[in-house]
């Protein structure tokens, strides 16, 4: 498999990072390189073999379903770019 | 360099313990080392003197009172990864830029509950993102280590490079750092000090910036073995906030230091025999083995035949979940916003003016192989790949192998800006191909300098340990460390 310019336009849509057509295309022959690289996994026979899901085999562990922490609201938005009465502001998303 | 920079940790303990200096005074001499050198090496991206003279003072209170604790008064530096409450974390990535957390991170709140203090925030690859320290927001990070007639900067290894270049320059007696797939270990190697990437789950992950959750481990990097054991020590724990954190009792690592290797089996990977790899690291990996025999270990061919694929299917597994971890990076909750004509278009501006070019590629890499149609190819191939590399390991420590001895890089440190390296991503990928398999697996990797190059540049070997088996390693490698010595840079800054 191989991307092309397209793709890399999709992939970047997909991703929500703003790509020039110079990058773009400057990513393709580098994910391509990446992708070529990577494709060497396909000969490997994985027949009956489980994907693995976690390193270390353990049971999630569990907490009682109770409030242990909040009440921080000035914590929460004390980073964010732009706020108003706790609020994160966004630009306009419905009419 | 002055004299109390000059000791290890464990030397500063005993020598502040018999009241010789105080937490002030070593603390001092660090922070006047690192504004002394700071600009040579770009190791500390924010140095926090203030607070580091506060916690000083409030150590030596504490000891005064006789509570001292495992690391009472020792100045430390932390990668720029972990959460320090209202101190600078950006995970030197531009798209974190001004981020002061409200919360602590819990292997730092570990640390300083045994009395450590803060001299500020290490340099590292972008999110974690790299093998040089190159790909920083803050720019490279210069290796204390010349080659020999050479004024050439070197790169320190990364991603925790700014970590290995504080620890191997003086400018912090032990540093915090992460371990994704080599950033402890290869950095360790490149700079002549001791790095460990405990078992997955060893250090709980909680306020470390994500970079591939099922990968990622904290770890120390010290100037002996001895440093790196009492610093783990701290740094591990249970931690109700990170469910992948285990619930196993941390070991006093400091104790098996000096126990003998006798009965011990030692694994030697034919795999790890790769083409291309220099004579001498292949010399270097000969002289291991032969100290391993001399202090009594039985030396055994292994095979680990899914050795080759780890690379790849990293190459798959961890810009994926970083695909999905750096999703949060949108302008909208913390960092750097750039406006957009709707909110689509202020996210994408955002993350394109944010974040590096090495951190999208990578980004871009993990939501191809996630996308419709590749999952099974990509995604879900790999996953099972990693099973299958984890399960070689199962073979042989199962046919009663206690630790295995492998190179820890393909070469020494290379210079900052190298062309061919900056031309091919692959190539400054396949630095890790030896550490890799370890956080595949998610076993404990340790990496402790064993000889210099002909270039005059220190060289480490890797040992790799069953799951919590951490005192194995630092057993064996502090084996390693009697018969090599330690490794210093001359100081020619």
């Amino acid at each position: 498999m191989s991307v092309d310019l397209a793709t890399v336009k999709r992939v970047a849509r997909l991703a929500r990072i703003a790509v020039t057509e110079e990058d773009a295309n400057r990513m393709v022959g580098e994910l391509n390189g990446i992708i070529n690289f990577v494709e060497q996994l396909s000969e490997v026979d994985v027949t009956g073999v489980e994907p693995m899901t976690s390193v270390t085999p353990m049971d999630m562990r569990k907490r009682a379903d109770a409030v242990t922490d909040g009440d921080k609201a000035d914590d929460i938005v004390a980073n964010a770019p732009t706020t108003d009465h706790n609020f994160f502001l966004v630009p306009k998303v419905v009419e | 360099m002055t004299e109390l920079t000059s000791l290890t940790i464990a030397e500063a303990r005993e020598k502040l313990e018999a009241g010789e200096f105080t937490s002030v005074e070593l603390t001092e001499a660090y922070l006047s080392a690192i504004d002394a050198a700071n600009s040579v090496f770009n190791a500390y991206v924010a140095v926090t003197p203030e607070k580091a003279l506060g916690m000083a003072k409030a150590s030596d209170a504490r000891r005064a009172t006789g509570k001292a604790g495992a690391l009472e008064g020792i100045p430390l530096g932390i990668k720029d990864l972990f959460a320090t409450r209202d101190v600078h974390t950006q995970a030197c990535s531009h798209i974190l830029d001004g981020f002061l957390p409200k919360y602590e991170s819990t292997v730092t709140q570990n640390l300083w509950d045994d009395g450590a203090v803060m001299l500020g925030k290490l340099n590292m690859d972008e999110f974690a993102m790299g093998s040089s320290n190159e790909t920083s927001h803050y720019g490279a990070v210069v290796n204390p280590w010349r080659a020999n007639g050479s004024n050439q900067q070197l790169v320190p290894g990364g991603s925790s490079g700014g970590s290995a270049a504080a620890v191997s320059a003086f400018l912090c007696a032990g540093a915090t750092a992460t371990d994704t797939g080599g950033s402890i270990r290869q950095p360790a190697a490149f700079t002549g000090t001791v790095g460990i990437k405990p078992t997955y789950g060893r250090c709980s992950r909680w306020g470390t910036v994500a970079f591939a959750s099922s990968l990622d481990q904290a770890g120390p990097i010290a100037r002996d073995v001895r440093d790196a054991a009492i610093m783990l020590k701290s740094m591990a724990s249970v931690d109700a906030k990170d469910t992948t954190s285990v619930d196993l009792p941390v070991p006093d690592y400091e104790a098996s230091l000096g126990q003998s290797l006798k009965g011990m089996k030692i694994g030697i990977p034919k795999e790890y025999r790769v083409e291309g790899m220099p004579e001498e690291i292949e010399k270097l990996w000969a002289q291991g083995i032969a100290w391993l025999k001399d202090a009594g270990a039985e030396i055994v061919d292994i095979t680990l035949p899914h050795t080759k694929y780890a690379l790849p299917a990293y190459y798959i597994v961890a810009p994926a979940e970083a695909s999905s971890n750096l999703a949060r990076y949108d302008g909208v909750r913390y960092g750097l916003r750039v406006d957009g004509k709707d909110i689509v278009d202020m996210y994408e501006k955002t993350r394109a003016a944010g974040f590096g070019t090495e951190v999208k590629r990578r980004i871009m890499i993990g939501t191809y192989v996630l996308s419709a149609g590749y999952y099974d190819a990509y995604y879900l191939q790999a996953q099972k790949v990693r099973t299958l590399i984890k399960r070689d390991f199962e073979i042989v420590f199962d046919a009663g192998v206690d630790a295995i001895l492998t190179p820890a890089t393909p070469s020494s440190a290379f210079g900052i800006a190298d062309e061919d390296l900056a031309s091919d991503p692959v190539k400054m990928y396949l630095n890790d191909i030896f550490t890799v398999t370890v956080n595949m697996a998610g076993l404990p990797g340790i990496a402790v300098p064993a000889g210099l190059d002909a270039k005059g540049l220190p060289l480490g070997l890797q040992l790799i340990g069953k799951p919590f088996e951490e005192e194995t390693l630092f057993r064996t490698a502090y084996v390693i460390e009697q018969a090599a010595g330690r490794f210093t840079p001359a100081k020619w800054w």
